[in-house]
């Protein structure tokens, strides 16, 4: 047994709003720099879509993630690591900008600087690729938002297999969700087994997914690996780049820019434990249904005195052990089964969990909408015809397995009738929650941690041992987090004898043919 | 001989390769942020599918054939039993097709790069300089075959083999034996020699990289490594 820890994300979809808050300081922190314009590490989708890029989610057409071959050992989707240096000249599963979008800015200057018309004059909108004007803005980052977007388009989403999607294109069955979907800092990651380099790594002490900055060569190779599609090619710097999980505030003990910044509170972190000589095992189970549980099985209860005793003979540090008793992740993920893996037939062991939503069918009950059961004086409505399809759900969080999800359901909507007794009568019904398979105590701190949602309920972050992986002696009055080497910036403007080299050159220059084109325009 | 050629192939080949080397290694050392293929297949695909495998089948097939070409010595040839006008037909013929199929896709390469409006804007300077240092340098290669046809008894491809070798093997008097070379070998030499001279201030230093990369073949799927 080889115990690891890594810090864990839950969103809970029931609660999410939509508003982008997490994308938009995601990218105020991360991303606001020349070549990742169009990349979100974080980004909000408006399900159903194709998403962001277009149609992430059919692997028939990006080769993401890993298949099971007839042996039963699993190789990248994209191919085994012959096939993957034979395409390393030209990736034939790369996807090209258009498929994110062409990114724009908007000529601001013109308002400002135009003569005098009978119409007011407008900003156009120009392409940050070529800095010349765009005629047409043909697609963005969020382009369905709120279902924008005619549903002939829409409906390419792949999660309408085995979805009789005709029904739900009708106006009065219209049905949407937001997906906030971020790097998954998989178990199994894709992207760490299909570089060439050897320059994506998962780090050992808290499961975060990196790409080592100096050792990428830009085979491009991790972009179509992932299935996910959240590693980005730096169009400027050649390099790729990905979600780091705000590792710098992880390791104070701070939860990520998105999940602090969330409005909605439906973000939580926390600490899960897991035995690694497993992982092999658990992606590579033969029926792609069954990946949800063997992942389950694969985590390890912070709570038992042997696994307690074996990670702290691995130097697992304590304050980790205590963290990972109140993680919100494990109660969720493993105690109360709520939460569910994002897409795991992917077998990539993805760490960033979603809670299904469940929010607007219960009003639809009450109103008699929909099939639904009394148990005393409470209303159950019939999880199954929920507004957004069970099978739809499954397909997105358990390889199509309707049976959890159904479970999650019942129970977060067995938690809302006993709360809503407890408020108007003054007194819970038990026998709301036999059925689902919950019990009073269970229920009074799934409502404290999913829906009250206190900060320190959310967020169970411990700081990392700094101490015993480097000496911070030697680390006082260096340089922080920079591009290149040390305090250099890793860009060389200068000839090559003149010229100090000069701090840390955060933004790249733009290429002076783009600053041309652009003063051209 | 006068002092220019002495210098051009008897002295400027040792400060081409130590500026190769040495300058690898200083930029390895100190600005790897800066060390990549520097791909532009995101921006624009067009027909970088075609035209890069084919250039680099035909650039990596020219390199490993002047390697062996030109610093196998002669004994062994002899020994094998290999005739110096058979090897120069070979050399030839070989070097004719990789450096057709490198010529092919560098210039669909390089009309993928001038046409785009994308790629146009991203382009450096750097870029163009080396796509066309190394088209001139590859025509001159081509145009060498020509020459070599008029004499096939492999007398100048042996003298060029005695240049290469007694350079890399620190002999004096390289420089000799192809005093009275034909003056498209001669250029040929130049241009291919100061080719490894920008080698290591342009993109080109991924070629290390791509043999590197080989050792992905023995490395296990993942990598986990404490902070």
């Amino acid at each position: 047994m080889k115990i690891r820890a890594q810090v864990g994300m839950v969103l809970n979809l029931d609660k999410c709003i939509g508003c982008h808050t997490c994308s938009v300081t995601c990218k105020n922190v991360w991303t606001s720099r020349d070549g990742v314009e169009y990349a979100w590490f974080n980004n909000v989708e408006t399900k159903p879509g194709i998403g962001y890029p277009k149609e992430w989610e059919n692997q028939e057409k990006w080769q993401g993630g890993w298949v099971r071959n007839a042996a039963g050992k699993l190789e990248p989707r994209q191919g085994g690591r012959m096939k993957i240096l034979a395409n390393i000249f030209a990736n034939p599963n790369l996807p090209s900008i258009d498929d994110y979008y062409e990114p724009f800015t908007y000529d601001y200057e013109h308002l400002q600087k135009a003569p005098l018309s009978q119409t007011p004059p407008t900003a156009r909108p120009v392409s940050v690729l070529t800095g010349k004007k765009m005629d047409k803005i043909k697609w963005g980052p969020n382009w369905e938002d709120d279902l924008g977007g005619e549903f002939a388009s829409r409906s390419r989403d792949a999660l309408f297999e085995g979805v009789q999607k005709e029904m739900y294109s009708t106006f009065e069955n219209t049905f949407m969700m937001y997906l906030p979907r971020l790097c998954e800092h998989c178990l199994n990651p894709a992207c760490v087994a299909s570089c060439p380099s050897g320059s994506i790594y998962k780090r050992e002490d808290d499961g975060i997914v990196l790409v080592d900055q100096d050792k990428c060569r830009g085979w491009r190779m991790c972009i179509s690996g992932c299935p996910y599609k959240k590693i980005y090619y730096n169009w400027q710097s050649g390099k790729a780049e990905k979600c780091t999980f705000c590792f710098p505030r992880i390791e104070a003990g701070q939860p990520t820019v998105c999940s602090e910044t969330c409005v909605g509170r439906i973000r939580y972190l926390g600490v899960m434990l897991y035995d690694a000589d497993l992982i092999e095992q658990a992606a590579a189970t033969e029926n792609e249904q069954d990946l949800y549980e063997a992942q389950l099985s694969a985590f390890l209860d912070p709570h038992s005195p042997e696994v307690i005793a074996e990670a702290l003979r691995q130097g697992i540090a304590q304050s980790w052990l205590d963290a990972a008793q109140k993680s919100p992740v494990y109660k969720m993920a493993v105690d109360w089964k709520v939460a569910f893996p994002l897409h795991p037939e992917y077998r990539t062991l993805p760490m960033v969990w979603y809670i299904p939503p469940l929010s607007p069918i219960q009003s639809a009950a009450e109103a008699g909408q929909m099939p639904h059961s009394t148990v005393g004086d409470s209303i159950i409505p019939d999880v199954k015809s929920l507004r957004i399809p069970v099978r739809y759900l499954a397909n997105l969080l358990t390889a199509g397995k309707e049976e959890p999800v159904v479970a999650a359901l019942e129970r977060m909507i067995a938690m809302r009738a006993y709360k809503r007794g407890e408020s108007v009568h003054g007194q819970g019904d038990a026998t709301l929650l036999d059925p689902v398979g919950l019990d009073p105590a269970t229920v009074e701190e799934m409502y404290q941690v999913m829906a009250i949602a206190n900060y320190e309920d959310r967020f169970v972050v411990p700081s990392s041992h700094k101490e015993v992986v480097e000496d911070s002696f030697n680390e006082k009055g260096s340089c922080g987090f920079t591009f290149g080497n040390g305090c250099s910036g890793g860009t060389s403007p200068g000839s090559l004898f003149g010229k100090k080299p000069e701090g840390s050159v955060i933004f790249i220059d733009m290429p002076k043919s783009r600053r041309r084109a652009a003063d051209g325009a | 001989m006068n002092g220019l050629h002495y210098f051009v192939f008897g002295i400027y080949p040792y400060i081409a390769l130590a500026i190769f080397i040495l300058g690898s290694l200083v930029r390895f050392e100190r600005e790897q942020y800066t060390w990549k293929s520097d791909s532009s297949q995101l921006l624009h695909r067009g027909q970088l599918r075609l035209g890069n495998i084919l250039f680099h089948i035909g650039i990596l097939g020219l390199f490993f054939g002047h390697l062996v070409g030109l610093l196998t010595p002669v004994a062994v040839w002899d020994a094998l039993g290999v005739t110096h006008s058979f090897k120069q037909m070979v050399a030839m013929v070989a070097g004719g097709v990789m450096g057709g199929i490198c010529l092919i896709g560098l210039a669909i390469l390089l009309h993928r790069r001038l046409s785009d409006p994308r790629l146009r804007a991203v382009t450096r300077p750097g870029d163009k300089i080396l796509l066309l240092w190394i088209l001139i340098t590859l025509l001159l290669g081509l145009s060498t075959i020509f020459v070599s046809a008029s004499h096939r008894d492999g007398h100048e491809m042996v003298l060029l083999m005695n240049w290469a070798q007694h350079i890399v093997t620190f002999r004096g008097g390289a420089a000799d034996f192809i005093a009275n070379a034909h003056g498209l070998f001669k250029a040929h030499l130049f241009m291919g020699m100061t080719l490894f001279v920008i080698f290591p201030f342009t993109r080109l230093v991924h070629v290390w990289s791509g043999f590197g990369s080989v050792t992905y073949l023995g490395r296990a799927w993942q990598l986990v490594r404490p902070r």
